[in-house]
């Protein structure tokens, strides 16, 4: 494995400036599919980013390798200045245990299209079920954290229902309630208003962009290219399995650089 | 134009005769009073059936059918979670194990593994650590651990195929989401995944179940003293073969309707949150 070492991985105690999220030559084959051909980026603290991009290009993928839900071939990603999935003994790269990885993944939280609540768990079982089995919290504090989130999330009236008896924005609102209560220094969102009926997504977007105000560091694959304009900081084009262009959130959606943006967007205004 | 041809209000509706139906039940019914009145007839003293319904020794052989139904359905059980678990693990050596385990003991008869298991003196005089300690094989052996071991053990050949299958039932985005909190395999299964399959596997292992107090009375050939073999006991002494056996079927029924219902409670508990209108407390 070939590790191009930056200044961040090096620096085991990250100053406050330093990027949350490194990607470094990022890549990834299913087989002899190479989806990921060398993504880099860096994510400062508080930095929104939101991933644009044709279906196939490697999206999901991306962000999926950041909380080691698919394994990277090449390249390294530090998060918060761990790399992620290795730990580094001087020169040596030792593949960490299960337990490891399970630990690293509890700072990563992630939203999924299909929202994967737990459907025998009511939505407030849904939230505390990680802290309290994970970060070993105590029920009841773990329950009154949930009933903030609930309230956060404009669903304090629905704390036990089962995610059956919730619309999709419901069940989405609830997750990311369930990421939250992790108390996550990222977050991953993979096209989450994309299971949605139009007149949903808005809830969702607001709780999203509520999370961003408040300093949240947030990876957002989306087809939502107004929110990305209005919420993102940055936006990245990403096409087949890599990062074509990346910069200023509304430079690069009022004036892509790069013709395959270019196509793109307006592909997708029309 | 109103012809009194559409004017059908005043005529009387005759209903239609199912006569095939009518039929139909009374042969059922003919058929069912045969029968009856055979049983009153036939040579069944029905006093006695009555006499031996709970006689000690029905009894002692009723509490030990039932104790070595639930105790091989739980060797069963477990068994059969550990090797569901083995079977889908990356591990080849765990998973082929797993492949063996229940290829060899679902293909051999219950009968025979429970004569093998009672007869394995045959082949291991004694067993124990070498150098440790050793007890005559005969000694361990007794009626009850070997119907333990037979029943249970080719009982978590089956349970493991049914666990298998629930795990594999549970959507992929579950486990993810498990993981992506931080969980660990284990907590991810025994908090996450297992309570969704249950609802899969219990239907089936309730079944199982309740075949498992009938197969109980395969342990009679190896004189372990469950219902059927402390009712033969009787009939050999007094004869009373047929009126006996009805004792035993009777007390097989009463079992398996109580199996049935408390099965119907454990799968209402485990379809919580399974579909809208599913939960009414
Ligand atoms: N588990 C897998 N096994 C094999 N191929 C895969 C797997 N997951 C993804 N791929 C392939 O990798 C490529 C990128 O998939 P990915 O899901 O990352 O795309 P995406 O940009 O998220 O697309 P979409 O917008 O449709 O969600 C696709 O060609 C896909 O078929
Ligand atoms: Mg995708």
């Amino acid at each position: 494995m070939d590790i191009r070492t930056t200044a961040a991985a090096d620096d085991q105690n990250l100053s406050p400036a330093a990027p949350l999220v490194v990607a470094a030559d990022v890549r990834k084959r299913f087989g002899d599919n190479e989806v990921l051909k060398g993504i880099d980026i860096a994510v400062p603290k508080g930095e929104v980013v939101c991933i644009i991009g044709p279906s196939g290009s490697g999206k999901s993928t991306f962000l999926r390798c950041i909380n080691q839900l698919e394994r990277i071939d090449g390249g390294a990603i530090w998060v918060a200045g761990e790399l992620v999935g290795y730990r580094r003994d001087g020169n040596f790269l030792h593949e960490l245990t299960d337990a490891e990885i399970a630990r690293q993944r509890r700072r990563i939280g992630m939203v999924f299209q299909r929202f994967n609540l737990f459907p025998h768990l009511t939505a407030i079982e849904n939230i505390i079920e990680g802290p309290v089995q994970v970060l070993g919290e105590k029920p009841a504090e773990a329950r009154e954290r949930a009933e903030a989130l609930l309230a956060r999330v404009g669903l304090a009236d629905k704390r036990d229902a089962y995610p059956a008896h919730l619309s999709g924005g419901q069940q989405q609102r609830v997750a990311i309630a369930r990421a939250l209560a992790m108390r996550p220094e990222l977050l991953l969102f993979d096209e989450p208003t994309s299971a949605l009926d139009p007149e949903l997504v808005g809830e969702v977007l607001g709780v999203m962009r509520d999370l961003a105000g408040s300093g949240m560091t947030m990876i957002v694959v989306t087809h939502e290219l107004g929110f990305a304009r209005e919420v993102g900081n940055r936006v990245a084009f990403m096409d087949q399995g890599q990062l074509v262009e990346i910069g200023d959130a509304r430079k690069v959606l009022t004036d892509p650089q790069q013709a395959r943006t270019r196509a793109f967007i307006s592909a997708v205004h029309k | 134009m109103t012809d009194t041809v559409y004017q059908i209000s005043h005529l009387v509706h005759v209903p239609r005769r199912h006569y095939g139906r009518m039929v139909a039940a009374a042969l059922v019914l003919a058929a069912l009073a045969a029968i009856a009145h055979a049983f009153v007839v036939g040579q069944i003293e029905w006093s006695y059936v009555g006499e031996f319904l709970t006689v000690p020794a029905i009894m002692t052989g009723l509490v030990n059918t039932i104790v070595m139904a639930i105790l091989a359905m739980v060797v069963g059980i477990v068994l059969g979670v550990v090797f569901a678990i083995m079977r889908l693990s990356d591990n080849p050596v765990l998973s082929y194990t797993a492949l063996g385990y229940i290829w060899l003991f679902r293909a051999v008869p219950a009968l025979l593994q429970l004569l093998l298991w009672f007869n394995l003196a045959l082949i291991f005089p004694t067993m124990g650590i070498p150098g440790l300690f050793s007890v005559p094989t005969v000694e361990v052996m007794t009626p009850f651990v070997a119907a333990l071991l037979g029943l249970g053990i080719q009982q978590g050949a089956f349970t493991a195929e049914v666990v298998r299958a629930g795990l594999l039932s549970v959507d992929r985005g579950q486990y993810e989401a498990a993981q992506t909190l931080g969980m660990t395999r284990l907590k991810m299964l025994r908090r996450i995944i297992m309570p969704q399959a249950m609802r899969v596997i219990i239907p089936p292992v309730g079944n199982e179940f309740i075949g498992m107090v009938k197969l109980t009375s395969l342990a009679s050939v190896i004189q372990y003293a469950e219902i059927l073999h402390s009712a033969q006991n009787i009939y050999y002494a007094n004869s009373r073969v047929i009126e006996l056996l009805i004792v035993a079927a009777f007390w097989y029924l009463i079992v398996v309707t109580a199996l049935s219902l408390i099965q119907g409670r454990i799968e209402k508990y485990y379809s919580k949150g399974a579909a809208p209108a599913a939960d009414t407390k």
